[in-house]
Parts: structure tokens; sequence; C-alpha cells
């Protein structure tokens, strides 16, 4: 009975016979997902447009600093010299003391550009994507301020742990040739 | 005189600005017109850094071809534990550190399970290949994957210095955790709840050096169990070892612990950390034949009703698990509120109403979701039933076995076990004389 051949025949026979069965599987669930994928590869983003500006982003991310960052639209803001993103409410002077400045990193450098004009720009180093400058950019400004993850830093991490704790559902995948969703000019020509 | 002013025009505009807010809560835009300017001052343009480009993915998964085909290589052909060991090494260096562990073949389980059955979601090419390809090389040369590709199960491998012989009962009971843990993964991933396999893996806070608090709490305790249990996750925990242990029983070809023929000499019969060296049976059978059927006829009759009463037992737990789905826990806080009058207690809340959804589009979605748990409770509740009797049969079938060889659906194909065969030693002083 211990070297039957005829029982490794039937051994060997299901073996083989589910080995076949299961390649088949395989390729089916292959072929039926991979027709239907669309894009090589999907990617995290935020659309501003749902963002409530919940400080969420800056902690949640697996990275410390996030890779969520505040850009700037540059064609939508208003260059003002009082800037309700750059300045805290209540400042005393429209200056660029650090007392009188939102960002808890002072990660907005203000530049003159020409009577009263004054450019703003995120040092992205300092960034933590808290949100408070796009707050008040929206609450008070043109709203020119808003986060966007960045994906030289974000590791697109399968679930990504933000997205489960934005309250807005602000957070999608989007394809990774069109990874932005910019505002003014630049996100209506994309 | 001059600062007083400024500061009350400072204050002014700070009022006119409130009012402004109060009138529009909203995100509006244009408060102020764009400036023209008179110097050749030209607006910049926002930065958008391109995603890691898509040939990372092509390349990652050629190497992920590659790796999979030297190890089977090494674990085969060349029967070399050193060359498995370099393979497990250059895994955990590439696909844990390097690239940060993120996508593993274990989790695209969910990413597959999720493009299954919900029809919003798209799965990229890339990750369906970290799907499958592992998948195709276990049905060609068992798991070979587990050896030394996977970074997970490589890294275990890595610091296993003095694991401990595990029961054989309580190695079968901690195996059925797989198939539970995989039957939570789809149904959660399937009805778009959470990837609770990434959630929870051990190994990424090691990977990424970064995590919060607790995972990496339970990362070091995981990797401190895996230096003296071999292979805990993958042998208790992990999902897709469940598909790759499939995919091994019915492999074409297997490594084998002698190259030759087993004298049944015994010297491996304890050499495997993971408890996968199947012995030699006994000529005689455990019982008679008359008792042995009289068993499988009660196992033939109770496994229907593992079936059902796994089913019928997962189905009625959708509420609970269905909790855990966004939606449904921010329905259910919105139904508290409304129930206690108090509007806007969490964030979530605040921002749903903020948002203007009418609260019954929320609720019938959320009741939705529910549904999709009943049914999905079903499924997993017999298919956890199934496994479940199918592990019966197992206990009480007799599989006879003439020499001492791999399990092939629980060897993870490391090779450990090649020094132990007096056969292998005469092989390799073969390889050494032949010149």
């Amino acid at each position: 009975m211990a070297d039957d051949p005829k029982d490794l025949k039937r051994r060997d026979f299901l073996r083989e016979g589910l080995r076949t069965v299961s390649a088949l599987a395989l390729g089916g669930i292959g072929g039926m997902l991979g027709a239907r994928a669309g894009s090589w590869e999907m990617v995290w983003q935020l659309d501003p447009e749902k963002c409530v500006q919940c400080e969420r982003c800056a902690t949640y991310c697996v990275l410390t600093p996030s890779a969520v960052k505040c850009v700037h639209a540059y064609d939508v803001c208003g260059y003002c010299q009082l800037c309700g993103g750059y300045h805290r409410p209540g400042a005393k002077t429209q200056d660029t003391a650090a007392e009188n400045q939102l960002c808890p990193t002072g990660a907005i450098k203000r530049t003159y550009v020409e009577n009263p004009y004054y450019e703003y720009t995120i040092i992205e180093e300092n960034c933590i994507g808290c949100a408070k400058c796009v707050q008040g950019c929206g609450s008070f400004g043109n709203g020119s301020l808003y986060l966007q993850v960045r994906h030289d830093r974000c590791l697109n991490c399968n679930e990504c742990s933000i997205a489960t704790v934005c309250p807005s559902g602000a957070f999608t995948r989007v394809p990774a040739d069109r990874p932005y969703i910019l505002k003014g000019k630049q996100g209506e020509s994309l | 005189m001059k600062k007083r002013s400024g500061n009350f025009a400072n204050l002014l505009f700070w009022a006119g600005l409130m009012l402004v807010v109060m009138q529009s809560a909203a995100l509006a835009q244009d408060r102020f017109p764009k400036p023209d300017f008179d110097s050749q001052y030209r607006q910049p343009l926002t930065q958008t850094p391109p995603p890691a480009s898509p040939w990372q993915e092509g390349a990652d998964v050629v190497v992920l071809a590659l790796a999979l085909g030297l190890t089977s290589f090494f674990a085969i052909k060349k029967r070399s534990r050193r060359g498995i060991w370099a393979m497990a090494l250059f895994s955990v260096i590439y696909f844990g550190f390097m690239r940060e562990g993120c996508v593993c073949s274990v989790g695209s389980v969910q990413n597959v399970s999720a493009a299954l059955f919900d029809a919003g979601y798209v799965i990229p090419i890339g990750v369906l290949a970290f799907f499958v390809l592992p998948l195709i090389f276990t049905l060609l040369y068992g798991r070979t994957f587990c050896a030394a590709v996977c970074p997970l199960g490589a890294i275990q491998d890595l610091v296993m210095i003095k694991p401990v012989k595990v029961p054989e009962w309580l190695q079968e009971v901690l195996g059925l955790f797989r198939y539970i843990y995989l039957g939570f993964a789809i149904l959660f991933a399937a009805t778009g709840t959470a990837f609770l396999v990434c959630r929870y893996d051990p190994f990424i806070s090691i990977f990424r050096m970064s995590n919060e608090f607790g995972m990496i709490l339970f990362s070091g305790g995981f990797l401190g169990l895996s230096i003296l249990v071999a292979r805990p996750y993958c042998r208790f925990l992990c999902p897709y070892s469940v598909l790759l242990g499939w995919m091994s029983a019915l492999s074409r070809r297997h490594l084998s612990i002698t190259p030759d023929t087993c004298h049944l000499c015994r010297l491996c019969e304890e050499s495997c950390p993971m408890g996968a060296i199947s012995k030699p049976t006994p000529d005689a059978l455990p019982v008679s034949r008359e008792q042995g059927g009289k068993r499988l006829a009660i196992l033939l009759a109770v496994l229907p009703l593992l079936i059902l009463a796994g089913g019928w037992g997962f189905s009625r737990l959708d509420l609970t698990f269905s909790k855990m789905h966004p939606t449904v826990n921010l329905a259910g806080q919105i139904a508290a509120e409304d129930a206690a009058g108090t509007p806007g207690l969490t964030l979530e809340t605040r921002t749903f109403r903020s948002q203007g959804t009418p609260t019954e589009t929320l609720f019938t979605e959320a009741e939705g979701v529910r549904r999709r748990f009943r049914s999905g409770g079903w499924l997993l509740g017999a298919f956890l039933g199934l496994i479940f009797g199918i592990k019966l049969f197992q206990l009480n079938l007799f599989r006879r076995v003439a020499e001492y060889q791999p399990d092939r659906e629980a060897c993870f194909s490391c090779g450990r076990c090649f020094s132990y065969c007096p056969n292998e030693r005469v092989r390799l002083d073969q390889l050494q004389n032949r010149y």
C-alpha cells in the first residue's frame, strides 16, 4: 500500500488538475483587472475646494513633517500688504516681525514687489501643512494659499493615513500623470 | 500719533474683513483685485514636483520578477542557503528600506479585492503585478517569494536567532488566524472601509523609521518576537500567506530536503524552525477503516452546518463591523446629535453640516454600506466555516508520507534544512572534488 502506484498517480493527477485551475484563475483575475486598469499608477491628492483646514494633514501623515504643504496660486493672490494668510489676526503692524506672523514655523517669505504689492512665497522645507495660513487667506483674502500633497515627498502609501481621518473627504486617488488639483490658471489649463 | 493712526486703520481693516467673512463664510475668491504691476515683475508658477515616475513602478516589478527568479534558482537548482540569505538581505534593503515597504504583495490583496467588488476603484497595473507575480512563481516553484523576496518575511528570517519549537497543535490553531485576517482584510477592502493589512503592518515602521508611538512599540515587539518564534507574521497572521500556501501545495516543483533519495536517517527531523517538515507516517492506519469512514461521514454532515452557522453569525454582526466605515460612523454621530439636539459636537459632524448634504442622503448611503456588510458577512462566515471544516477533515485524513519532505503548504523554501541532510554533504563534497 505504501508505494501503491495508483495512489500516487491519483494524487499527482489531482494536483495537476488543481494547478491548471489555479493558473487559469490567476490569469483570469489578472487579465480582467488588467484590462480595466486605467493607469499605471495612482497617487493621493486633496481637493482644495473640499478642504476645511482642520490641521490634521500636519499630524496624521506618516512623514514628519507632513508631505502635505501649502502652495501658492500667484495669479489668484492680491499681493496685499496686510495678508490674512501671513499676518496674525490683530497684528499690531503689517511688517515681517515674527510676532506678527501667522505661520507657526515662519514658512512664508514676504518680498516687496512694488508699491503697494508684496509677494508671498512658501518656504517648503519649513511648512508643516497645518493650514493656518490657508484658513487665513480663505477667510480674509482671495484664497490663493491652499494645501497640496507634494509628490516629491509623499510615499504614496497604499492606505493614506490622512485620508482615513480627513473629515471632508477631500483626499482621493488621482492618476499619476495629473497629480495636482491646482487653483488659478494653472488648474484650468490642466 | 502716526503709530496710533496706523493701529486704528489696522483695527478698522480687520473689523471690515470680519464683516465680509461673516457674510460669506465659504471660500470666496477675488475679494481683492489682482494687481497690475508697473515693474517687470512676473508671477511665478506653482511648483509641481512630479511623483516617482511610472518607470520606477515598472522597475520595481522587474526587480520583483528577477528576485523571484533568482531565489527560486537558489532554492531548487543551486540548493544554496547562502544565496537565499543574500536575497533576503537584498529584499529587506531594497523593497523594505529603499522603497519603504509600499506597495507590497501582502497589501495588494486589498487592492485586488477593492477592484473586484468596488466598481469605483481602479487598480494600478504595478500593484496588480505585485499581486499576481509571486502567486505564479509559487505555483511553479513553491514559496520562494516568502523565502527571500517579501520584505516582511525576509526581515523576520534575518532576525531568527534562537527560534523555539511551537507545539504542532498550537501552530495549527494559530495558523487559522491567517484565514480570519484574510477574510476581514477582503471584507473591509471590498466595502471601502479600511485597508487593515496596511494599517496594522508590523514592519512598516521599521522600514520607514517613523510611525505613531503605539505602532512603533508594536513593531519593536514583533521584531523581538521574531527572534524567538520563527516568522510569527508569516505563519500566524499574513493573509497573503493563505493564497501562497494554496499555490505552493499545488506547485509544479518544490525545494526538497535531500538532493538524492531520503534514507530516513532522521537528521533533518528537528531542523525546521517553522515546523514545516512532514515526517514519514507509520505503516498501520491510526484508526480502523470503518471508524475513519464513520468520522468522515460525520464531518461531511457537519460541514454545511459549519458554513451556514458561520455565514449567519457573521452576517448578524453587520452593525458592529460597519461602524468601522467612515460614512456609517458619521451617520451614527449625526443621528445621535440630532436626537440629543446638540449639533456640531465633533469636527466630522461640523464639516458634514457645513457641506450642506442632506442627512437623508448620508443615512441612505450608510444603510447601503451596512447592507453590503450583511452580504459580505455571509460570505466571510461561510468561508471561515469552510476553512474550519477542511481543517477538521485534514486532521482526520490519513495521508501516507514515505520520506522526510517539506510540507509544501507551510514550507517557506528558506533552505535551512539543506545542510542537515548527509546526502547534501556528499553532494557538496562531490562538487568540490570534481576537478
